[in-house]
């Protein structure tokens, strides 16, 4: 089943396209990675998902829904969760507030305190901060925030994740841990839709890739198909595949 | 009894307060008018710095609308009770002036609130500039003089009112704090993209917490009002009733709840002090103390007590600790 689909989807500021009729969709279930060289529109893309933009024209559909002119907080409430290539975190609070805001706040339902907490507490054991819960956020490592941040998502009890960047700034320890983090979340049911620079995590987690290129989207398909696609070599991974070949 | 139930708040705090409230309320009984009117202005810039910071602290949206809202307050009674015998009874007088004003802030919450920064602040000041002449200008076209008179309820009423307002502010500010809303509050404040990514409606948030505190802000300008006998436009409207709040909210601390509550007191006293003794200097010394506390202690009066109270509690570890060594040394 599709969870998400985005037919034509366009967005200008101003006179330059940044998300050019791009059409995608994601498979209930799936880890979907979106790659592409800097200032392709992978952030505009998931920025054009969650509603932080206004969609210039095309079509957003979750779960059937039309997703076009809703709030950012009404498309948390209906499932879908992001992370920030640049984190957002909330620094003054103690990593548990951080994660308590997604509980209380990101669901259609009211929960209760004790549920709240709860939820809270088990999104920070599955991202390994439990020990570090009273800690204000702004003290902690960028690995950290970006688990903060991730736990804070996870909180809302998304069907759909967007991760943008999660492992950009880690080492490879980090990004290996990352990356079956990434996997345990999709085994829990969690659809999960990822902006990667790191080749070897990208590929070694998705399913499916999609490839945009000033705004376009050129190409499709496994990670196989990806690696050996002619344009996606000439224009991305160019000078690594020659190398490496 | 040891020394760590002493310092244990849990018991003590509402005990305190209590005898606190009740100690305030029974006042009018034996002291002097001179005394009670004293008491009335260091509740009303507590009030008012107390429902400044509900909003302004946490989000960090710097408001000065305060004197919009306690002028509209103000002006309720009198227009109400101008000049003729009472034609509502007191208390719906007040909840009508908090109703007003509630609406006016929601109104100006709606509208400007999605304003970032400095051009809010800018926005809620221009309301202001723009009140004082507006409010004038009607005066002289309907009413054809420049104040009104308001009949006197009597001091000791209008104690008890501002008493009731103060425990009703303090209860709301302190369940605020420790309820999701506060929380979605602070996470306005500290990143509104990802409070709003996360589930928070930050515009309805905004814009009620704004609305709570402008009730306060009109029903204290009401209370204030039936003290007065005569308002016009320049006192109800005042520029003061803006900046005094924020000053002692500021100097106080917003971190914690007691924070704009010792802020007020100090500057109300202070400001009582230099008016009556060295009116001459009063801006002079304000201004330096303004500038001290914004350098040298960000944090405000609170975080000195707090880092005060954390220190104490090392020591009074440190003593137990050493006691039970001793102790065992003992045995």
């Amino acid at each position: 089943m599709r969870i998400l689909e985005g037919q034509d989807v366009t967005k200008h500021f101003g006179g330059l396209t940044a998300v050019s009729h791009v059409d995608f969709f994601i498979d209930q279930g799936e880890i979907l990675g979106l790659i592409g060289p800097n200032g392709a529109g992978k952030t505009t893309l998931f920025n054009l998902i969650s509603a932080a933009f206004p969609i210039s024209s095309g079509e957003i559909r979750f779960k059937g829904q039309k997703l076009n002119g809703l709030k950012p907080h009404q498309i948390c409430k209906m499932g879908i969760a992001r992370t920030f290539q640049q984190t957002k975190i909330f620094p003054d609070m103690p990593v548990l507030q951080n994660v308590l805001v997604g509980a209380f706040f990101g669901k259609r339902k009211r929960v209760s305190g004790a549920d709240a907490a709860k939820e809270a507490s088990q999104a920070l054991e599955l991202v390994g901060l439990s020990a570090m819960s009273a800690i204000p956020t702004r003290d902690l490592t960028l690995v950290n925030q970006k688990r903060t941040e991730l736990a804070r998502a996870l909180a809302t009890k998304p069907e759909l994740l967007l991760l943008d960047e999660l492992m950009a700034g880690l080492n490879p320890t980090e990004v290996s841990e990352a990356m079956e983090l990434v996997k345990r979340i999709r085994d829990r049911g969690i659809t999960v839709f990822m902006v990667e620079h790191v080749m070897k995590a990208i590929m070694g987690i998705s399913g499916r890739i999609v490839v945009l290129h000033h705004g376009e989207k050129i190409a499709e398909g496994t990670c196989d198909e990806i690696s050996c696609n002619k344009q996606v070599i000439d224009i991305y991974l160019g000078e690594e595949a020659h190398a490496g070949g | 009894m040891n020394l760590a139930t002493l310092t244990s708040k849990k018991s003590l705090v509402p005990a305190v307060l209590v005898l606190l409230v009740i100690l305030l309320a029974t006042v009018p009984l034996y002291a002097s008018l001179g005394t009670i009117t004293l008491l009335i202005s260091f509740l009303m810039y507590i009030i008012l710095a107390v429902s400044w910071a509900m909003f302004s602290g946490p989000t960090g949206y710097i408001s000065l609308a305060s004197a919009a809202f306690f002028g509209i307050g103000v002006y309720t009674p009198a227009l109400l009770y101008a000049e003729g015998a009472p034609l509502l009874p007191l208390p719906v007088v007040i909840i009508i002036a908090g109703l007003v004003a509630l609406c006016c802030a929601l109104v100006i919450g709606a509208a400007t609130l999605r304003l970032r920064g400095i051009f809010f602040t800018m926005f809620t000041f221009g309301l202001i500039g723009a009140s004082t002449p507006i409010i004038q200008y009607f005066e002289f076209e309907t009413h054809g003089a420049r104040g009104r008179y308001i009949q006197s309820m009597g001091i000791d009423n209008v104690y008890y009112l501002m008493l009731i307002t103060f425990v009703a502010v303090m209860a709301i500010v302190y369940l605020l704090r420790r309820s999701r809303y506060g929380l979605a509050l602070q996470g306005i404040g500290q990143n509104e993209e990802a409070a709003a990514h996360m589930g928070v409606d930050t515009t309805r948030m905004k814009v009620i917490t704004f609305g709570i505190s402008g009730i306060f802000m009109g029903i204290t300008g009401a209370i204030m009002a039936l003290s007065w006998k005569y308002v016009d436009p320049s006192t109800a409207f005042n520029l003061n009733y803006s900046f005094l709040p924020l000053l002692m909210a500021l100097v106080g601390g917003m971190g914690q709840l007691y924070g704009p509550v010792i802020g007020a007191l100090g500057f109300a006293y202070l400001r009582y002090t230099l008016l009556s003794n060295a009116a001459r200097y009063y801006m002079l010394i304000f201004g330096i103390i303004m500038i001290v506390f914004i350098l040298f202690l960000p944090g405000g009066l609170a975080s000195l007590i707090e880092k005060g109270r954390n220190r104490l509690r090392e020591v009074i570890a440190r003593l137990v600790k050493g006691g039970e060594a001793g102790q065992h040394a003992n045995t």
